[in-house]
């Protein structure tokens, strides 16, 4: 595990990783769009609105994946002290912020045509807010540690203590009469008709790698921000 | 034991322990964060009449009645068990329609009728294409679990 802590080893698989997983991201999400708007059927009651399924679902999908990617460093951070844990757990907050903006707005679009309103507080979406601002709350607490990158211990504790959210948001439907329906791909099969039900894996697929390309990348630029700030550290001491 | 073994074990616990605390917390609030009263959470609870409170549940198949004047609608709204009629003026959403779930805020009124001044229309889990509408697919529908949103 601790083979991958030398910056120099995780960059030589980081730098081709980020190329593949951007390419093939990207392919995905254009082929499984173009398949979600224009091939896929309308859906029997919400007609042409299902087509905000293919971006609502996977941005979804990934702000709880970046949390609970962000509670696992954490873990591995002050377990193992492993350091380029603390730097992916700090390269996710942004990306994983972007992403659960992105499912609270697509779903409040949604929510207009098909439910009636803009928006409501129902059990789901008042705990996808709050993870928002969970993201929001660990980014501020990374900035203000000052420490170059990594985080703080603290940061890391927040890490850890958010992702009691995460299942709740998961339960959220189950436990409360929310206006939110149930969940529709369980373990025992999915209540998405195959038609609509192959350009969202495909875009879910899509969007997870065109994240972890994200992630990689400002890793990779954390990385650099320290180096520079070693160097110059070095020059003033000369 | 090593002192990365103990952290680990240190953190392991605090997760464990914080999520349990979470969740016994929220499932403790079932009640309180409910988003809607249904039908016999109404009989059981007979909230007072005049009081606002929101009723959710599915619209009884053959039950929506159009008034003369156009804007108002009847409907009986069930949940399995119980039945509450209501009666809402106004435009109703794409999704109302008989056999699909409703959300309205409004109150009771002495009669038992549910006076609706909104109306949000509920989607169900289920998706389903245009053309395939009416074909039985029951086989295919039934959850229990959550495993994905």
């Amino acid at each position: 595990m601790h083979a991958y802590a030398n910056p120099t080893r995780f960059l030589s698989l980081a730098r081709p990783l980020t190329l593949w997983f951007l390419v093939i991201g990207l392919l995905l999400v254009v082929v499984g769009s173009a398949f979600g708007l224009f091939f896929a059927p309308a859906d029997r009651l919400m007609g042409d609105s299902v087509r905000i399924l293919y971006i609502h679902v996977p941005t979804v999908w990934l702000a709880m994946g970046g949390w609970t990617a962000i509670a696992i460093a954490s873990i591995v951070q002050i377990a193992w002290r492993h350091p380029l844990a603390a730097v992916a757990a700090r390269a996710v907050a942004v990306p994983g912020a972007l992403f659960t903006a992105l499912g609270l707005i697509t779903g409040s679009i949604w929510a207009r045509p098909t439910w009636g309103t803009w928006w409501v507080w129902d059990g789901r979406v008042t705990s996808v807010l709050v993870l928002f601002f969970l993201y929001l709350a660990y980014i501020a607490l990374a900035n203000a540690s000052g420490e170059k990158g990594g985080v703080s211990r603290v940061t890391a504790i927040f890490g850890i203590v958010g992702a009691v959210n995460i299942p709740i948001i998961n339960r959220s439907v189950v436990w409360w009469n929310s206006l939110h329906q149930k969940a529709s791909i369980t373990v025992s099969g999915s209540s998405i008709d195959a038609a609509f039900l192959w350009p969202l894996a495909i875009n879910v697929i899509g969007f997870s790698l065109v994240f972890g390309a994200i992630v990689l990348m400002r890793m990779r630029g954390i990385l650099a921000e320290t180096k520079v700030e070693a160097r110059l550290k070095r020059m003033a001491a000369e | 034991m090593k002192a990365k073994h103990q952290r680990l074990t240190l953190a392991i616990l605090a997760l464990v322990a914080l999520v349990g605390a979470g969740l016994l917390a929220t499932f403790a609030l079932q009640d309180q964060a409910n988003y809607f009263y249904t039908p016999s959470d109404i009989v059981e609870k007979k909230p007072v009449a005049g009081k606002a409170i929101r009723l959710g549940g599915m619209v009884e198949e053959g039950s929506i009645r159009h008034e003369a004047d156009g804007v108002t609608v009847n409907f009986i709204v069930h949940d399995g068990t119980a039945q509450q009629p209501v009666i809402y003026t106004g435009i109703t959403p794409d999704l109302f329609v008989e056999g699909s779930g409703v959300v309205a805020d409004g109150k009771l009124t002495t009669d038992g009728t549910f006076m609706a001044e909104s109306l949000l229309a509920k989607h169900d889990e289920n998706y389903i294409p245009r053309e395939l509408e009416g074909i039985d697919m029951t086989g295919n529908m039934t959850k229990t679990d959550t495993l994905v949103e």
